[in-house]
């Protein structure tokens, strides 16, 4: 391994290649890129819990406290110049207009001192209400290319979300799911990263066609570690 | 005429005893005409009702229970006035509540005739998930008289806008099988809606019919208006009828240390079966009766008709075998719980039970099946798997002579339950705070509520009950100004229509069969049952596993089905079924430690288990009653700690948790423990024995009563138990919605997991009412803590402990089960390095594609 010194910066962390850059897939869910000070993060759906109360399911309020302080920690640790939020950052058009004032300062707290891109999503097109940060359809730094939506051609160098990748494994006779990164050198689709949302395991006829199989790998999220799992060990459902 | 609703016997003194009751004439012609008598107890039943009393009928399988239940509605109706044309239609008059759908079917067809043959003006209808759209439209118009329903039905029509209408002419309230229903959230629901129905009616009378039980008492306080707290119904009890005739099977073969299976007895059992006309073969696990069924077809030479009932198998699957067994058209049947109600099945004339009974008064049930006459004595053997179970067969049968009878503890009212109740009733109409109150707390489960928690479960309702204030716009009950809470939308009511009910299934994938050679793209087979998600996902394509009967090869899991294939006979696995193992009764466990105290008593023991004991005092000791033995040895390059509390499965499994936290601190590095009904194994790197005695802890420090304090709570709040019972909680008290068959496993984006919402929950409100009901589930039924909580106190000074030098007889059966399963915390986590580690090694530390070097 030739990133001895970076393992060490990073430690408990995995160093990937996607297109010839260098990534650091965080056991939170989130990617560094060291060479660009840039952190990314994948679908945050903040205030689901409150899109959800909207129709009768009066789930705890509590999500975007949660999805935010483990950004926070995140960022902290990393301390990046720009972050990259990877869209359906709010989980409805409205969601940052319903957003408690103390969750809006925390998460303005965050986006100060540093560049702050929105990436349009699904969930929301157009620019979050009355917050900081540049909304952009995509954005494309050194050979890398973020975007919502995966696109359905083969390129090199994307990084997207949208898909909620998981991936399961049994080992001896017990199923363990976890959320993954999913990559295979070329393209990188990142876990969901909110606390209310779901995922799909990468073996789904979603991701069809997006990896090649024999490289794809799967960077489970564990505790405190990543675990790359290849394709054959890697169960459906 | 179906003979045990109305079977009657000679006892023509009901004049003298009875004079005041009122007998219609129609019943005394009726009676006289067929040459009976009614007997004493429906007499004494109607008059307690007449003089406007509820009632508590206990009585045993056979006694005419049914028919005495409804002697007090139909003695009125018979004397009621006929509607005169034009005159509105009458309410229901008599509501009968059973916990079984096919029951509340039976019922009908059975009093459907006597009705008519003594020509009453009674209308008799059923009310249940199955009945078409169309006639629940026109009951609620025209109600029938009689109106045969369940639980959950009865709620739905508390919360329809003309309950009160509907119910303003009953009378009374017939709980059938009261018994099993008032131990669950189910029970909990229905004494709930019992309250609404007396807010209603404020005269309504109940009559509850029940089976042997230990404390009448819970039931006669269930069954009225808890106030004055205390309050109860009148109570009449039968006498048991004729003693049955049971056995413990003692068998030629060796009688195996452990296991669940009593393949060794296959021959006995199926020579057995050969010798009485129809067989009914209980188990107590599905597993168990997959097993069972298995190995009878394979020592069936003389191709008899045997069949599986349990409750995974397809509904259709299953009815073909209540009929087939009906119509004594089959020898045997393997069944588990599912049979255990009181339904009239064919001519049974033996009852095999494999397993231990665990507790007496399920026996006594079971037993009841064979010969449901009351006069004739039931025939029964009991085949114990193990040797541990000869010891708890032995002490159930002399439970059994003794007419002892246990049933779990009444728990109190579980809050997502009142949850439920409260959305209903406001679904209902508009109600006022403080009288829903004082009516809730007459419902016996919720008679200790206090004022402070059913506000927060109002406001629970309302818009969640958080701390943070965020939902008040979004609320689904709002408090108006005339200071009555309401629906604040129309679609809150049709939601809770569709999430009523207190059975919350884990989730389940069909078993869908189709042709072999097909795989994955075979369409269209046969649905055979379902079978849980957790255990579908365990499997690899091509592994084979028992069910319904049949080996079946997974072939893989498509949307919500799991398809298979024929299997063959290699490495079966067979799927466990959660839930399906019932603990030793507290009772029954007294019984078997003091049989193990008493050598006197190893006399009615086979020959080869009071062997088995004498050489376990000889080698080791026995515990007298009340003690806890602990014994100590080392084996391999580890130390073994055994001891037997005889608490069940659920208890032992808590304390090994806990005691393998504490051993952990103490620095003995344990490594791992097992648990079955009658004891607990822990083994660890260092010597334990050593640390007792330097006090580092004593016996008696690690026995101690503290440990059910944070160490519990900080076990628990991390265990995966936990999140499935807030799972069950928050479907209940309709926090998330049930996910229905056919429903597609969740979009991604659609839906939360109830995982999800409990660690953010957990986080950020760690006392919201909702955790707090779970844990209460926690403590009271999975984890059985208030059990422990009792073993430990009653022990405590009392524990004794014997350091050997290799293991006791005694130990053997629990040592047999180790690797058999393993019990562990955190260890997904290792499970993922391992397959992490297997990958790095097979690529030769190769770091991933797309690596930059």
């Amino acid at each position: 391994m030739n990133f001895t010194p970076m393992a060490a910066t990073f430690a408990g962390t995995d160093l990937v290649g996607i297109a010839g850059e260098r990534a650091v897939c965080d056991p939170r869910g989130v990617l560094y890129f060291p060479d660009f000070r840039l952190l990314a993060v994948s679908d945050l759906h903040l205030e689901k819990g409150s899109s959800l109360a909207r129709r009768g399911a009066l789930i705890p309020p509590y999500d975007t406290g949660a999805t935010l302080l483990r950004l926070q920690a995140a960022i902290a640790d990393y301390q990046p110049a720009i972050v990259v939020s990877l869209g359906d950052s709010f989980h409805d058009g409205g969601g940052a207009e319903r957003m408690h004032r103390s969750f809006r300062e925390r998460l303005e707290g965050l986006m100060a001192g540093r560049e702050w891109f929105w990436i349009a999503g699904n969930h929301d097109p157009e620019a979050p209400a009355d917050l900081p940060g540049e909304t952009v359809r995509e954005l494309a730094i050194g050979s890398l290319v973020f975007r919502h939506e995966p696109s359905r051609v083969r390129v090199e160098g994307e990084i997207s979300g949208h898909l909620h990748p998981c991936a399961r494994i049994v080992q001896r006779g017990r199923s363990v799911r976890r959320r993954c990164f999913a990559g295979d050198g070329g393209r990188m689709i990142m876990p969901a990263f909110g606390a209310y949302t779901g995922s799909l395991n990468v073996l789904d006829r979603a991701y069809a066609g997006l990896f090649r199989a024999e490289t794809l790998m799967a960077y489970m999220l564990g505790a405190e570690r990543i675990f790359a799992i290849s394709r054959a060990m890697l169960r459906p459902g | 005429m179906p003979r045990y609703l109305w079977l009657v016997t000679e006892q023509p003194r009901l004049a003298e005893q009875n004079a005041a009751v009122v007998l219609p004439e129609p019943f005394v012609k009726w009676f006289a005409g067929k040459g009976w008598a009614p007997r004493a107890h429906q007499i004494e039943l109607l008059a307690k009702a007449q003089a406007g009393q509820s009632v508590l009928l206990i009585a045993p399988t056979g006694a005419g229970k049914t028919l005495a239940g409804f002697m007090p509605s139909l003695t009125e109706l018979a004397n009621r006035p006929r509607r005169k044309p034009g005159e509105a239609h009458r309410g229901v008059h008599t509501l009968y509540i059973s916990p079984l759908k096919a029951l509340a079917v039976d019922i009908e067809r059975n009093l459907g005739k006597p009705v008519e043959e003594i020509g009453l003006p009674v209308t008799i209808e059923t009310r249940t998930g199955d009945t078409p759209a169309h006639k629940r439209q026109r009951q609620k118009l025209v109600p029938p008289d009689i109106l045969l329903t369940t639980p959950e039905q009865l709620a739905l029509l508390i919360a329809s806008g003309d309950a009160r209408r509907f119910f303003e002419d009953l009378r009374y309230v017939i709980l059938d099988e009261l018994h099993s229903l008032v131990t669950s959230k189910r029970g909990h629901l229905l004494a709930l809606g019992l309250a609404r129905l007396r807010a209603f009616v404020p005269g309504l009378q109940t009559i509850g019919l029940s089976a042997t039980v230990a404390e009448p008492d819970e039931l006669r306080r269930w069954l009225v208006a808890q106030a004055p707290v205390g309050a109860m119904a009148g109570l009449i009890t039968v006498a048991g009828g004729a003693k049955p005739d049971i056995s413990i099977l003692d068998s030629r073969e060796r009688v195996p240390w452990s296991g669940h299976s009593a393949r060794y007895a296959i021959p006995e059992i199926y020579e057995a079966i050969k010798k009485h006309r129809t067989t009914l073969l209980f188990v107590n696990t599905r597993s168990q009766a997959e097993l069972l069924f298995q190995e009878l077809w394979r020592a069936n030479d003389d191709s008899l008709p045997i069949a599986l009932h349990h409750g995974s198998l397809d509904v259709g699957q299953r009815r073909r075998v209540e009929k087939a067994m009906g119509e004594n058209a089959l020898r045997a049947i393997v069944a588990t719980s599912t049979l255990d109600l009181g339904i009239d099945w064919g001519d049974v004339d033996l009852v095999v039970h494999v397993g231990a009974p665990k507790g007496a008064s399920r026996l006594a049930q079971r037993i009841g099946r064979a010969n449901h006459r009351m006069d004739e004595p039931s025939k029964a053997i009991l085949i114990p798997a193990n040797r541990f179970e000869v010891l708890e067969c032995r002490a159930a049968l002399d439970a059994n002579y003794l007419g002892a009878q246990d049933t779990p503890p009444l728990i109190r009212g579980a809050l997502d339950v009142l949850s439920q109740h409260v959305l209903g009733v406001a679904c209902g109409a508009p109600f006022d705070a403080d009288r829903l109150f004082e009516e809730v707390r007459g419902a016996a489960p919720y008679a200790a509520l206090e004022r402070e928690t059913f506000d927060r479960v109002v406001d629970f309702v309302a818009s969640g009950g958080y701390a943070l204030k965020n939902y008040e716009r979004y609320a689904r009950i709002r408090r108006t100004k005339d200071g009555l809470w309401r629906v604040s939308h129309p679609r809150i009511a049709q939601q809770y229509r569709l999430n009523v009910g207190t059975i919350v299934e884990m989730p389940e994938l069909n078993v869908r069969y189709v042709r072999q050679g097909r795989g994955m793209a075979g369409r269209g087979g046969p649905v055979l049952g379902k079978i849980e998600e957790y255990f579908a996902e365990t499997l690899r394509p091509g592994d084979n596993f028992l069910f319904s009967g049949k080996v079946l090869r997974f072939e893989g899991i498509r949307e919500n089905e799991c398809v298979v294939s024929n299997g063959t006979g290699a490495n079966i696995i067979v799927p466990s079924y959660a839930g399906g193992k019932f603990p030793l009764s507290t009772y029954l466990a007294d019984q078997v430690r003091g049989m193990l105290a008493d050598s006197d008593r190893w006399r009615v023991l086979p020959e080869q288990v009071a062997d088995w004991l004498r050489l376990q005092k000889e080698k080791s000791v026995l515990p007298k009653r009340g003690d806890l033995l602990v014994e100590t040895f080392p084996r391999g390059n580890r130390h073994y700690m055994v001891a037997y509390p005889f608490e069940g499965r659920l208890a032992h499994q808590t304390l090994g948790m806990l005691l393998t936290r504490r051993l952990e601190r103490a620095g003995a590095r344990p490594l791992g423990f097992v648990a079955t009904d009658y004891s607990l194994a822990v083994w660890a790197l260092d010597d334990m024995a050593a640390l007792f005695k330097a006090k580092k802890p004593s016996l008696g420090q690690l026995f101690d009563e503290d440990m059910l304090g944070d160490d519990l709570d900080a076990w628990l709040n991390d265990s995966w138990m936990l999140k499935r019972m807030f799972r069950t909680c928050a479907v209940i008290a309709g926090l998330i919605e049930k996910r229905f068959p056919g429903q597609e496993k969740s979009g991604r984006q659609v839906t939360v997991s109830a995982d999800l919402i409990y660690d953010v929950l957990r986080g950020h409100e760690p006392d919201h009412i909702l955790l707090q009901a779970t844990r209460a589930d926690a403590a009271a039924g999975l984890l059985d803590v208030s059990r422990l909580a009792e073993m430990l106190s009653r022990v405590r000074g009392r524990i004794m402990h014997k350091h050997l030098d290799q293991i006791s007889p005694l130990a053997v059966p629990i040592m047999l089960e180790i690797g058999k399963e393993s019990v562990n915390g955190g260890a997904n986590e290792s499970l993922l390095m391992e397959a992490a580690d297997l990958v790095e090694e097979a690529m030769g530390g190769w770091p991933g594609p797309g690596a930059v070097t």
